[in-house]
């Protein structure tokens, strides 16, 4: 079938159902079509908080918020489209709040605050409160309000159809998507005006992850197949905190609220790395000392875990400002966090890069203002860029909203200005066609589980916290192998209806896409910079790589780079020191 | 160890009715039931169908029927099954709803039920400049049904939604509880006439089963009642 609307938002988290709101309260006729039910979305396991400037228990400016977000970044974050996040940021809480997000209150009503890693007082001066949260499980009641705000404003939702395809017509346009409905097996193509991507993060490509299972970035390959670029996605971003073995996340609200980070001597080890802000430095650092202190001997019984001590925080914080995260801990592990310190170790947690899109959400295809017309992205899948080389906690809900609200405003505004379809190449689903044909009809080859582990396992190994030429060589060697071998996987449902093993075995083709992305660019950038540390360059250098990198690949293994100029505004590079 | 896996199997393409098929799955007692179905669909049987994501519990993709319980599959561990090598685990879909394939049932109803209870904030007047206060206390009074992650364990456990589809469920009506004990809503009315209705409120018989099933341990019964308390009280 085709279906047709204004505005096709693909994916509903956070920024996707912002930007339907937006789009939506614009006067456009919009379509969200997402994989999954939006309220099985991963913003809804989001923890911590939300960053913004609000001063509800002490004193703060978005222009503090928005220092420390550029120092997060490693100074590589485009500070123009911060300045835009910050500035609008407690705005767009109080938008949240009157929405009915039930946030944490303090003692005067006003919604609670809490500390978090890299926020601070007076540019550095010591960790101030700034995530607003809902205990801690702030993006699940993000999430399900947004949710409840597009019922409320009849936004029309295609649940469980998953995108496959741009269409891109023979004048280089976007005339839409091409979706595959998991319940009956059709194909269908959806023709837009504007079509916006926000379809979240990719930690599965990684053996250890705070990821979901849907967190396969098809968004981003998409784009990659349709000859468009991706930005910086060396980046990724390693939270210190996941459960030991299986990667579930603890928030850093968890060290905000006072927890501790120790080694095998019980040691208060990032007090020897980052003296001022301690447990409380950004996320880059410590998952590296986490790294630093094993390499050293001193993980927890020589293992590759330290502890999160909790036990002296009181059983009123612990059951009332993390009571996700105690029970997590209680469920999975065994382990009370009242009584004994958590086992973590870094978690493959989020990507900095993604899809190069300005600061209202339109897509670009080379240096600033060279943009795709019609074309989006938001969330997770872009990026615009407000994280650089590291993001802060609590900025990416952020991110979701301010940039969710923008994208969709934009397309409004682009349709309500007379914005026409653009014209349907013939035929725009083949390609999706032979593809899904070419593995149904495939009877022998290996399933697709043994590829994903190996790729898991070479991504974890090879491009995790530390990288250098040698491990990131043989990661991009192993990856021509498992291009091959997703292109020649196997399945065992043949049927139309619910077919998830067919897009397992789509998603590994994507995800062997955008590894490949991470780790060419990864190895592309000889210098260390916020979360891509390289042992081989150990230092940033400015002269040469004050830049994003544009990956552009073929789809076939061949790739080229390009560069991006960093948008400075206020805050000239300095080293960096917690 | 090693355990069987027993999972009612239903193919609307090729079967005409749902059977049973048992799997060996090897299992460390700190694994999620989620484990062993994706040992399964990944080693053993592609064709093997349940929704799953986050697998830690809160996205409220695999409610499913375990052991006979309704319980998340991703927050259930097998040592709290089993209680050794060469045991049984059973799965089933959620019993209540018509099954598309497998553990995968047909949501629409649920979801119906869900938005026919009006599930957003609706105020009256300007919205203030700054955000709406509410103190701890009136926060606390909503916190334990803000967890809700819309899984359907409940509401597929109540004798009254198998007896009668249209009734809405405890799922449903906590999202009621929910905005209508919001200190910074004013809808209540427009919600009330919705589950104060033949379908609604009334049908629960507090049996408790919907408590016994959440996953996220919220205590729906008692919102429920305060829910009926409000229903009373606005109509004298
Ligand atoms: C455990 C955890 C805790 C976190 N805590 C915090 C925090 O406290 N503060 C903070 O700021 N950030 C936090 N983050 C980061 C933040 O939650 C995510 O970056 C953010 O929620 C991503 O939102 P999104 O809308 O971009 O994507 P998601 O919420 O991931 O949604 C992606 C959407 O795209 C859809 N989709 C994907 N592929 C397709 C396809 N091919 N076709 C159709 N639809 C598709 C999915 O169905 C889904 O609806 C956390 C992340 C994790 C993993
Ligand atoms: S109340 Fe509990 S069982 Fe019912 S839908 Fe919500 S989380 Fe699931
Ligand atoms: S997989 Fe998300 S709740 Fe179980």
């Amino acid at each position: 079938m085709t279906f047709s609307h204004d505005v096709v938002i693909v994916g509903a988290g956070g920024a996707g159902l912002m930007a339907a709101l937006y789009a939506k309260e614009g006067g456009a006729d919009v379509g969200v079509v997402s994989k999954l039910h939006p309220l099985r979305s991963h913003t809804g396991a989001a923890q911590g908080g939300i960053g913004a400037a609000l001063g509800n228990m002490e004193e703060d400016s978005w222009l503090w918020h928005a220092f420390d977000t550029v120092k997060g970044s490693d100074y590589v974050g485009d500070q123009d489209a911060i300045e835009t996040m910050c500035k609008d940021a407690p705005r767009t809480i109080v938008e949240l709040e009157h929405y009915g997000v039930p946030f944490s209150r303090n003692k005067e009503g006003k919604i609670s605050q809490r500390r978090f890693g890299g926020h601070t007082r007076n540019f550095g001066e010591a960790p101030v409160r700034r995530a607003c949260h809902a205990a801690d499980r702030t993006g699940h009641t993000i999430l399900h309000t947004l949710y409840d705000q597009c019922l409320k404003n009849d936004v029309r939702f295609y649940d469980e159809f998953q995108v496959l395809d741009l269409i891109m017509n023979d004048d280089d346009e976007c005339a839409g998507v091409v979706a595959y409905e998991i319940l009956t097996g059709e194909i269908h193509t959806f023709h837009a005006k504007t079509v916006c991507f926000a379809t979240g993060g990719f930690g599965r490509a990684f053996k250890t992850t705070s990821n979901a299972h849907a967190g396969t970035g098809d968004g981003m390959s998409i784009f990659l197949r349709n000859g468009l670029p991706l930005e910086d996605m060396e980046f990724v971003q390693f939270h210190p905190t996941g459960l030991y073995r299986l990667g579930i996340l603890i928030t850093e609200g968890a060290r905000g609220e006072g927890g501790i980070l120790r080694n095998s001597d019980g040691e208060r080890f990032m007090e020897r790395y980052a003296p001022t802000v301690k447990d409380l430095a950004p996320r880059d650092l410590v998952s590296q000392c986490i790294y630093q202190e094993i390499r050293q001997g001193r993980g927890i019984k020589g293992k590759e875990y330290v502890h999160l001590d909790m036990t002296h925080v009181g059983s009123e914080i612990l059951e009332k400002k993390l009571p996700e995260i105690t029970m997590f801990s209680r469920t999975y592990l065994g382990v009370d966090p009242l009584k004994e310190p958590i086992p973590v170790a870094p978690t493959a947690h989020y990507a900095m890069g993604g899809i190069p899109t300005d600061y209202d959400g339109r897509v670009e295809i080379g240096q600033r203002g060279d943009i795709m017309p019609g074309l989006y992205a938001a969330g997770e899948c872009a990026c615009v860029s407000v994280h650089g080389a590291n993001r802060l906690g609590t900025n990416s809900l952020l991110e979701l909203v301010v940039f969710g609200r923008r994208a969709g405003m934009a397309m409004a505004k682009e349709v309500k200005e007379g914005k026409d379809f653009a014209a349907m190449p013939d035929n725009p689903e083949q390609r999706t066609r032979d593809m899904l044909d070419t593995i149904l009809s495939r009877n022998d080859g290996e399933p697709v589980v043994n590829v994903r582990n190996d790729l898991q396992e070479t991504m974890m190994d090879n491009v995790s916290v530390f990288r250098n030429d040698e491990t990131l060589t043989t990661a991009l060697d192993d990856l021509q192998e498992l291009r091959e071998r997703a292109n020649n996987v196997v399945v065992r449902d043949k049927g139309k209806k619910f077919n998830t093993e067919l897009m397992d075995a789509v998603e590994i083709q994507f995800m062997v896409d955008y590894a490949e992305a991470v780790a060419a660019s990864a190895h592309h950038r000889t210098e260390s910079r916020g979360a891509h540390s390289r042992e081989d360059f150990p230092k940033r250098n400015d002269d040469d790589w004050l830049q994003h990198t544009l990956f552009h690949s073929d789809g076939k293994g061949n790739f080229e780079f390009g560069r991006k100029e960093v948008a400075i505004t206020r805050f000239q590079p300095k080293e960096r020191k917690y | 160890m090693k355990l069987n896996v027993k999972i009612k199997r239903y193919n609307p393409e090729e079967d005409e009715a749902p059977h049973w098929e048992t799997y060996e799955a090897p299992a460390d007692p700190l694994d999620s039931a989620l484990a062993l179905l994706l040992h399964v669909k990944w080693y053993e049987d592609g064709t093997l169908t349940f929704r799953k994501s986050c697998a830690h519990g809160i996205c409220g993709s695999d409610a499913m029927q375990i052991n006979g319980e309704n319980k998340l599959a991703c927050s259930i561990l097998v040592q709290d099954l089993v209680s050794g090598d060469g045991d049984t685990v059973t799965f089933a879909p959620l019993p209540g709803s018509p099954v598309i394939k497998d553990l995968v049932i047909d949501q629409s109803r649920f979801f119906e039920k869900y938005r026919a209870v009006k599930p957003w904030m609706i105020t009256d007047g300007p919205a203030p400049e700054r955000e709406r206060l509410q103190s701890p206390e009136d926060f606390d009074m909503i916190e334990d049904a803000t967890k809700c992650i819309m899984c359907g364990a409940c509401t597929h456990s109540c004798p009254s939604t198998w007896a009668d589809p249209d009734y809405l469920g405890p799922a449903a009506m906590l999202k009621a509880y929910r905005y209508n004990l919001d200190t910074r809503d004013d809808g209540s009315n427009d919600r009330l006439d919705v589950v104060d209705s033949k379908d609604g409120l009334w049908k629960c018989y507090t049996i408790f089963n919907c408590v016994q099933a959440c996953p996220k341990g919220i205590d729906i019964t008692r919102w429920l009642s305060a829910l009926k308390r409000q229903a009373v009280s606005s109509q004298l």
